[in-house]
């Protein structure tokens, strides 16, 4: 996010006919509109770290009834719901493991490489971006029952391997061509062996790109609804248990946990920043 | 030397292979059995066959083509609201945004730190018959008893435009924010009133921005669920309802599988004919950025 702003904001424009104007548009239109999206944007979230304060009486959570602790404190009180947290969680970690493992293994066999069957590989890394999440949830059910294979928690890692792999693929194969190729190659002259100069050298400087697939995976997959809904068979993740409680009203639990997975995200982007806005000094 | 020039020539094939693998077992793979689970017949009880059964395509297009062109009807309007809520935005942030250009773009993304089910179910919430804002519009007597927004065309498609709008705004930014402001400037010195600077000028330039921000907001609204399924009532059922039900309750796997792929049929011919439309140049310079 820190290169999108690398450039600074042209100055006011030279003088030209009705400056007064063009003045109030950029000055007092635009900037109100633009905090009134932000409101807007923030409004559903705004509610849903309020009401997980409102102090309701039985399942429904509608109007504001008074302040309390309460669903903090009794955060697991529902164990389908603590269930369904825990396999996110679980699904989340294992499949950001296999995905950045192998996906930065693709980004470096595409970013580095010209090998025979390049351009189709680049072709799948594509469609599998682009494909909708629908599409990707209804083939694989459709492989998963022509082959009888048991739907649960190993398919539902699959299938968040499978949407992720390629976006972990990419940021890293973006690193690997800005990548330095004098730095490798100082190594060599200096006696490193291939393995060590990859450890050593290739590694390091693609750890930030790692890292950001990391978590763009983790990300994906602890909020996946729609391929999820395909092949979970029984078992269920918080996504898929809050879609179902919305037919019967959400219960304040799930906006406390909201709320606690919107702040650890917020923590960590936020301090990414920071980090790298001191790095830069 | 020699060894490692011939390990070389293989490491590339090695590096690759797990995640081509995985890529071709679960995402090749599965494409072409749900086409070929698409022209089978038989029913769930039996098993089914492979018979060139196209009747699955026709059957599909008779009873859903409601949804089919409401699907796209919707992802339509919502890529056009969306477009146009978000140029505005974009537009201000990437020329007058200053210093603090990143910290507009954080507030914009703050909704993907919320999980998607939990925004729309947010949204279901905030609109609810009774809830905390049509309930005491109603008790004072300023909306009739019966007024609601859930289970409307206005409720899916305002919850699909807030979803999706991100999507619009950060290619929408990306665009604007490459254009050199010297060209605005030498479009002011040459007497052009600010209509036509913007016509004439940025509007032309940010266009790959408009193209990438409408690819990635209508291909994956329109085949979304989630909102209707959340939003919605009967009378807004999208494709993607349609799919998921005949899949996982009916088991209608032949019939689904020919709508997921009319579906993407659907799309595909959407984008090639788009980008015909818009210009080959257009294309390529969105996949290049």
């Amino acid at each position: 996010m820190t290169t999108l702003a690398s450039r600074e904001a042209p100055p006011e424009v030279a003088p030209a006919p009705a400056v007064g104007r063009r003045r109030r548009w950029t000055r007092l239109f635009l900037p109100a509109y633009t905090w009134l999206m932000i409101l807007y944007f923030s409004l559903p979230i705004l509610v849903m770290i309020l009401f997980g304060f409102n102090d309701t009486k039985g399942r429904l959570n509608l109007r504001w009834q008074g302040f309390t602790l309460n669903w903090y404190r009794d955060l697991f009180s529902i164990p389908a719901l603590s269930t369904a947290l825990r396999n996110s969680l679980l699904i989340a970690v294992i499949s950001t493991i296999i995905t950045t493992v192998m996906g930065t293994m693709v980004g470096l066999a595409l970013g580095r490489y010209r090998f025979r069957g390049k351009g189709a590989y680049d072709l799948v890394i594509f469609s599998a971006i682009s494909a909708p999440e629908l599409v990707l949830g209804a083939s694989l059910l459709s492989l998963f029952v022509t082959v009888s294979f048991v739907r649960g928690f190993v398919t539902i890692v699959i299938a968040h391997v499978v949407f992720s792999l390629a976006f972990v693929a990419v940021t890293v194969r973006a690193r690997v061509l800005g990548l330095d190729p004098a730095l490798e190659e100082a190594a060599q002259d200096l006696g490193a062996d291939p393995w060590t100069t990859f450890r050593k050298i290739t590694l390091p400087l693609l750890a930030p790109g790692i890292v950001a697939g990391g978590l763009l995976a983790f990300a994906l997959s602890i909020d996946d609804y729609v391929v999820t809904s395909f092949v979970n068979g029984q078992v269920e993740t918080f996504p898929i248990w809050v879609y179902g409680a919305t037919r019967i009203g959400v219960p304040p639990q799930v906006n406390v946990m909201g709320t606690l997975i919107f702040l650890f995200g917020v923590g960590i982007a936020v301090s990414n920043a920071l980090l790298a806005r001191r790095q830069r000094g | 030397m020699s060894a490692r020039g011939g390990r070389g020539r293989l490491t590339p094939y090695l590096v690759g292979l797990p995640g081509g693998l995985w890529l071709g077992i679960f995402f090749v793979v599965p494409i072409l059995v749900m086409l070929s689970l698409s022209l089978q017949s038989g029913n769930a009880e039996e098993g089914y066959r492979f018979t060139w059964a196209w009747s699955n395509y026709a059957d599909a297009w008779d009873f859903y083509h409601v949804q089919f062109v409401r699907s796209i009807v919707f992802g339509l309007i919502v890529t056009v609201l969306c477009l146009v809520l978000a140029y505005p935005m974009a537009y201000w942030i990437a020329f007058y945004g200053g210093r603090h250009k990143s910290t507009y773009l954080f507030l914009i993304l703050l909704p993907f730190f919320v999980s998607f089910v939990i925004r729309t179910a947010s949204w279901k919430f905030i609109l609810n018959d009774e809830g905390f804002v049509l309930g005491p519009l109603k008790e004072a007597g300023l909306l009739p008893g019966d007024f609601h927004i859930l289970a409307t065309s206005t409720a899916v498609i305002g919850g699909l435009t807030y979803n999706y709008l991100p999507f619009m705004v950060l290619p929408l930014y990306v665009a604007l924010e490459r254009i050199d402001p010297s060209l605005v400037e030498a479009a002011y010195d040459l007497f052009a009133i600010r209509s036509q600077a913007f016509r004439r000028v940025v509007f032309p330039l940010s266009l790959p921005g408009v193209f990438a921000g409408v690819l990635i907001t209508f291909v994956p609204v329109t085949s979304d669920f989630v909102n209707s399924g959340i939003l919605g009532g009967t009378q807004t059922t999208m494709i993607g309802n349609i799919i998921q039900t005949e899949y996982l309750t009916n088991n209608q796997y032949p019939l689904a599988s020919a709508m997921s792929f009319m579906l993407m049929a659907a799309l595909i011919i959407g984008i090639f004919a788009y980008a015909r439309a818009l210009g080959t140049e257009q294309v390529m310079e969105v996949s290049q950025a």
